[in-house]
């Protein structure tokens, strides 16, 4: 062994010419610098912390938030936690208002701009061109300060009767519980799981015997009139609450800020552009064939969009819109500069008022974070269950 | 076949506006409808925007042109961001020469046919930016600007024509021009006793900070992309670790970090301006979209590319550089240019940190003491829009001309 190991040609490289050593080296070597640097900065940060008396922990979480948030019961004495947890229930409440609004919006343009009617089309392709190119922030102020601010003052209120618009709040009317709502609200839920099952059945019958289903008239018909004979019979019990103007203040109905408004309209619309887009994009995308078949079996258009079309454009522009959503999520941060209370406008003011800026920032940074990863890995589920077996 | 089907088979060439209308507007009762409706819309908008575009009194902007556009650049020094625009659009203007002049070469010697660029074609894509110019130039109150502009554009067209006639071995000088004319643009401003990037604002700013925001994110992107992809499994969980990490968050809140918290993480004696912190923020979060846009590029490239590079003995490294890259990068140009719009309307959040951007000075201008409450709010954000508008609409629609023009070569 010893004699084929020393004439040279049979030797095996050395040991650092070897695929696995150059490949584990590398890593390593990354890995290291990595670690270093963040370890590096991570020593500067606690250090620096403690030059500047700065507390390096989290206790001061239940420290006194010191402001007052407008529309909720956060008191200026009532712990940062408390504030932060609002926060988020206010960004949520842009989310879950916004994203339909958005998707509404902009599955509509989306579609007027493939219109045969070349002025809606235009517009469309206006709107679109239009909000694309504009920062969403200036869009933000733009709707706050030069839209909002110029409605009446709360004294001289627009009243729409159902509906109070001003420069501070928009109230809608409410409802308030009057007695036997409990009674009302059990009938309610037992009719519902009833109409469900009438939808199920006319669903199978449907499939079964190809009698029109007419599923949505006979579960909707259902709940209507449960809903109208239990009201008569409990004798009213839901009243309508309308707003009214009462000095400077409004009572009664729902009150949402005029803040809140702004954002979410202007965002809205500024991601409705980005939507219009896609949804245009995937009609596009599906196959010619498609509505030519559709036209062969003598579908009306809007059969043929309902049925055949815009199943298949959803397929491709879900991954897209999702996306659309999380930078909606994300841009609710610019609520910020209009004072709209969302987690990034009490980060920024928590810090504003002496709190150690690092850890507000990362558990801000931390909340946006789990929402993103959240949506991202249930896409990926989605996404999965919606491609076709064949793609 | 009716009268109407007749006429539209016989007389093709015909331009018969009636029937285009009846086609177009009114093909159905609905659509008749919604004409109607909104055509009547769209009018009193139309006619109610252009009486308030002359009930306005212009004054504010006026008196603020310099401060919107250059923030609080020393008035006594304004012939340097004048020489620095002259050395920048000498730049683009020679670059963009030499490209065509490249192009041309390169379709000569394949033998296949090549489309001059014709006057009427600058004006149709740039009319937004002429437009703006033309309104930029009629609020100024010297003749000095608007003499400067017609030098620039006769300057931007003397080094275009440049560009294309320089023989192709002085190419490879003229790219070093290119380079050296960019760096003297910064030059003109920050050396010889001018102001660095720390005391720059207005649109200025958010140009600089949009174009150098790029630059610097683009290597780091560029390492994160091909680490993303890479066979080594620590590199690419660190890649997409990062990745994940900037792009599940706001820009703003690595902007507040970076403003706000980033003094910490840095030695005491280290204190960066503001702008340079912004710079630092927006490069970190960049290089995480770009690295995701070059990825894009990467996946786009056929197999067999590699594979290719790999048979032909090349080591790792070499086929990356020479074969991948080169490929992968011409894919990315449009969705470049996409991110690079992104950042241009992102750079407005530097408003929310006090940094006098131009968003902020349309903003801040309305407290003066002369235009306090008298609602100008709504021009002076028009104006801003107006900027930021045609800047993005222009480059979006050039990146989607590039696309349609690459996706040809490709096929």
């Amino acid at each position: 062994m010893a004699a084929l190991t020393t004439d040279g040609l049979s030797a095996r490289p050395p040991f650092w010419r070897s695929l696995k050593f150059i490949r584990w080296s590398i890593q390593l070597v990354a890995v290291g610098l990595s670690v270093a640097i963040v370890f590096y900065l991570w020593n500067n940060l606690i250090r620096n912390m403690r030059a500047s008396g700065i507390s390096t922990d989290f206790s001061f979480l239940t420290q006194a938030l010191g402001v007052n948030i407008a529309g909720s019961d956060i008191s200026p004495g009532a712990p940062i936690w408390r504030g932060l947890l609002v926060g988020i229930k206010n960004t949520f409440a842009l989310v879950i208002v916004g994203v339909p609004l958005l998707t509404v919006l902009g599955v509509l343009i989306g579609i007027g701009k493939l219109s045969t009617n070349w002025l809606v089309a235009k517009i469309c392709a206006v709107y679109v061109e239009l909000f694309r190119n504009l920062p969403p922030l200036l869009l933000v102020y733009f709707m706050f300060n030069a839209v909002i601010l110029q409605f009446p003052a709360v004294e001289n209120s627009w009243d729409l009767g159902f509906v109070l618009i001003n420069q501070r709040f928009v109230a809608f009317v409410g409802f308030v519980g009057q007695p036997g709502i409990g009674m009302y609200w059990l009938v309610m839920g037992v009719t519902l799981l009833i109409a469900i099952w009438v939808w199920i059945w006319r669903t199978r019958r449907w499939e079964q015997t190809g009698e029109p289903h007419r599923r949505v008239a006979w579960s909707m018909a259902l709940l209507g009139a449960v809903a109208l004979l239990a009201f008569l019979i409990l004798g009213g019990p839901i009243a309508l609450s309308i707003p009214a103007i009462d000095g400077r203040v409004a009572t009664g109905g729902y009150q949402g800020l005029a803040q809140y408004f702004g954002v979410l309209i202007a965002l809205s619309m500024y991601t409705a552009s980005h939507v219009a887009e896609i949804t245009r994009g995937s009609i596009l995308a599906v196959a010619k064939g498609q509505t030519e078949a559709a036209n062969a079996l003598a579908l009306k258009p809007t059969q043929r969009l309902r049925h055949i079309v815009l199943p298949q454009a959803m397929r491709i522009a879900i991954p897209p819109v999702i996306s659309q959503y999380l930078n909606f999520t994300k841009n609710t941060s610019l609520a910020l500069a209009i004072g709209y209370a969302e987690i990034t406008r009490i980060t920024f003011q928590t810090i504003g008022n002496g709190h150690p800026a690092p850890q507000m920032i990362a558990l801000l940074m931390a909340s946006y974070l789990v929402f993103s990863l959240t949506i991202s890995v249930l896409v990926n589920i989605l996404n999965r269950r919606l491609q076709y077996a064949s793609r | 076949m009716t009268t109407q089907e007749v006429s539209a088979v016989f007389t093709p060439l015909r331009k018969n506006w009636w029937l285009w209308v009846k086609e177009n507007l009114f093909n159905s009762w609905y659509n008749s409808l919604l004409t109607v409706v909104l055509g009547t819309g769209i009018v009193y908008a139309l006619l109610a925007a252009l009486r308030s575009l002359f009930g306005f009194d212009y004054t504010i902007l006026r008196v603020n042109l310099t401060l919107l556009m250059v923030g609080q650049f020393p008035r006594d020094m304004l012939w340097r961001p004048w020489l620095s625009g002259y050395l920048l659009v000498a730049a683009v203007a020679l670059a963009a020469g030499l490209l065509k002049a490249q192009a041309q070469s390169k379709a000569e010697q394949a033998g296949l046919p090549f489309t001059k660029t014709r006057p009427g074609d600058v004006l149709r894509r740039g009319w937004p930016v002429l437009v703006l110019v033309v309104i930029l130039l009629s609020l100024t109150q010297t003749i000095t600007p608007t003499l400067l502009t017609v030098g620039l554009l006769a300057m931007g067209i003397a080094a275009y024509f440049l560009g294309r006639v320089i023989p192709a071995r002085g190419r490879r000088l003229a790219w070093v021009g290119v380079v050296l004319l960019v760096l003297g643009g910064y030059l003109a401003l920050a050396a010889f006793g001018g102001r660095g990037w720390s005391q720059w604002g207005g649109l200025h700013l958010n140009v600089f900070l949009t174009i150098a925001g790029i630059a610097f994110a683009f290597p780091l992107g560029l390492l994160l992309a091909l680490g993303r992809r890479s066979s080594l499994p620590a590199i690419r969980t660190m890649s997409v670790t990062y990745i994940e990490l900037v792009r599940g968050v706001p820009l703003i809140t690595i902007l507040l970090f970076a403003y706000l918290a980033i003094g910490f993480l840095l030695p005491e004696n280290l204190k960066p301006s503001p702008i340079t912190r912004i710079l630092i923020a927006i490069t970190l979060f960049e290089a995480a979209y770009i690295a995701e846009v070059v990825r894009g590029g990467l996946q786009a490239l056929p197999k067999g590319q590699v594979e290719a590079g790999q048979s032909l003995g090349l080591p790792a490294w070499k086929t990356t550089r020479l074969i991948v890259l080169p490929q992968a990068l011409r894919h990315t140009i449009p969705p470049m240019v996409g991110q690079f719009i992104a950042l241009y309307k992102d750079t407005t959040l530097i408003q929310i940190l006090g940094v006098l951007d131009l968003l902020n000075v349309s903003f801040i201008i309305n407290t003066q003491p002369q235009f306090l409450g008298q609602g100008l709010f709504i021009l002076t954000m028009s104006f801003a829009a107006l900027i930021f508008w045609v800047g993005s609409y222009t480059m979006s629609r050039e990146a989607r001309r590039l696309e349609k023009k690459l996706g040809v070569g490709e096929r």
